[in-house]
């Protein structure tokens, strides 16, 4: 089992550029992830959530206050930080297991080693018998499957996930919700889920962060105080829910006006700017 | 009125054949307005003349040797020339700074048609197998370097990340994200040159006339009034091209297997 991390942040902001004057999307974030925690974080699109999730990985710099992982500020990505997209990014000239092996390229494990990791992720996420299929080949839902592996493979200590199930029919997602919670207890590491789906955040977090847009801001933090696996048709599920959906109801939360991240930079700004 | 028999029906020819029926049909008409004897005109040879100096081309060995000399000199300028554009396609599209110095002239030059450097290619290189091989590796270098250049460019970003999230270097990140990411755009650069060079090296051997090769066959054919070598010459060209488009897009399929269809 992995060893999982504590996360740390204190007094987060962070600016992007619009026309030319620096706007604030992220503001006075502070939010402390105990190791193993399962944290959701729900928000109208536009609120920032999922900047705070690429803050976390490392894929944006220059922000204001502390992200910190055990002890260390975040600088760049790691690859003890791991993330899983809302579309799953697989290489599509690369079969199942070559996507998964990606995870491992630069860690010193031996080749047994690795393809035993391969293996046993390709069977937790569960799709023994499609080693060698290619990314075509694959349902949305067994595409982010194969994602989750990559991200897992290399026994990260937290792993993010930036709205996985959002682009996923509703019996598909329902299903992947119960599959994270049974791979979150086998792996016993952090996870922070962004999602736009209350349901989801409820079914899967210990807490629920609620955050509001313009600058993003935590508005809320929801405990989960339910034994898991979680009955969606209780009532007491039921309560929270509405609880949460409170939050969004008084249309604040709903962002019109959302500030705009930049483009991801390409292979030659990130690699090749000499 | 009754119905036509069943196979005088378009329909009756299976799809896969379907195109050897206007081919069938020229060479039928070709022959027949032989065999009617009615067309003297000394520029009309009947198809049997051609394949009668084909055969006699073939036991003298000049066929194999101009053959030989075109195919030869048309593989070297796209092999030098497509390789080039590869090269610096690859390198445009990675470094910004060398974009930045390389670009606006390459642009330029682009805009200059390839024959306007026939003369000064003869000037420098003379008329000999050096300046044919000098024209079509230019001929060959342009599709290949626009198309590497635009393929590299292309690379989706998002795929990019994953490769930052993953902790590629910079060969990792050449080698098993860009280079797999380009290779449709790279081959269709490489197809296109494949054609171009082909295309060149008739071109190269009616402008740059000395020396041997399929060019020769057809210009002396010409000088010589001789029409059955001019049409064998045109035939000959025509089923090479068709070749190399063959082998390229087989290669091509093979290669980029993984791509949907």
């Amino acid at each position: 089992m992995a060893h999982a991390a504590t996360l740390d942040i204190r007094n987060l902001g962070k600016l992007y550029p619009v026309s030319g004057e620096p706007k604030p999307v992220l503001e006075n974030i502070s939010l402390s992830i105990k190791p193993g925690e399962f944290v959701s974080i729900v928000g109208a699109s536009g609120c920032g959530k999922s900047t705070l999730l690429r803050l976390i990985i490392g894929l944006e710099q220059d922000y204001q206050g502390e992200i910190v992982l055990d002890g260390q500020r975040i600088i760049g990505t790691s690859l003890n930080r791991g993330i899983v997209f809302q579309e799953h990014r697989l290489f599509p000239w690369l079969t199942v297991e070559q996507n998964v092996g990606l995870g491992l390229l630069n860690s010193d494990q031996s080749p047994a080693q690795r393809k035993k990791a391969i293996q046993e992720h390709i069977d937790l996420v569960g799709l023994k018998g499609f080693e060698t299929a290619y990314p075509y080949q694959l349902s949305g839902g067994m595409g982010q499957r194969v994602a989750i592996a990559r991200a897992l493979v290399n026994r990260p200590e937290v792993l993010l996930l930036d709205e996985p199930f959002g682009a996923l029919d509703a019996l598909t997602r329902n299903y992947l919700q119960q599959e994270l919670q049974r791979i979150w207890e086998q792996e016993g590491i952090t996870m922070i889920l962004v999602t736009h789906d209350v349901e989801e955040a409820v079914y899967l977090g210990d807490r629920i962060v609620v955050m509001q847009p313009r600058p993003g801001r935590i508005k809320r933090i929801v405990d989960v105080p339910l034994a898991r696996p979680r009955d969606r048709g209780s009532y007491e599920f039921a309560a929270i829910k509405e609880d949460v959906l409170q939050e969004f109801g008084d249309g604040k939360l709903a962002a019109d006006l959302s500030v705009r991240r930049p483009d991801p930079v390409s292979a030659g700004e990130w690699h090749f700017a000499w | 009125m009754t119905t036509p028999p069943r196979y005088l029906h378009p329909a009756a020819i299976p799809p896969a054949l379907r195109g050897w029926v206007l081919p069938v049909l020229i060479v039928f008409l070709w022959w027949a307005g032989y065999a009617s004897g009615r067309i003297t005109s000394p520029l009309f040879v009947s198809p049997g003349k051609v394949v009668d100096s084909a055969l006699e081309l073939i036991r003298t060995g000049t066929l194999w040797q101009q053959l030989g000399a075109s195919l030869a000199r048309d593989l070297a300028g796209f092999a030098a020339g497509a390789l080039a554009g590869l090269t610096l396609g690859v390198l445009l599209g990675l470094s910004r700074l060398a974009e930045n110095i390389f670009n606006p002239t390459l642009n330029a030059f682009k805009q200059v048609s390839i024959f306007a450097w026939v003369p000064l290619i003869s000037l420098w290189f003379g008329l000999g197998d050096l300046a044919k091989v000098a024209f079509i590796g230019l001929a060959a270098f342009w599709p290949a370097f626009i198309n590497t250049l635009s393929g590299v460019r292309g690379v989706p970003k998002e795929l990019v990340e994953v490769a930052r999230v993953l902790g590629f270097g910079r060969l990792q990140l050449v080698r098993r994200v860009i280079l797999p990411a380009a290779l449709p755009a790279i081959f269709s650069g490489i197809y296109l040159a494949l054609i171009y060079a082909w295309l060149a090296t008739l071109g190269s051997e009616y402008l740059l006339t000395a020396g041997v090769g399929i060019g020769n066959l057809l210009t002396d054919g010409q000088e010589q009034f001789r029409m059955d070598n001019v049409l064998l010459g045109v035939i000959l060209v025509g089923l090479i091209g068709f070749g190399f488009t063959a082998l390229a897009g087989g290669l091509e399929r093979y290669l980029t297997r993984w791509q949907r269809r």
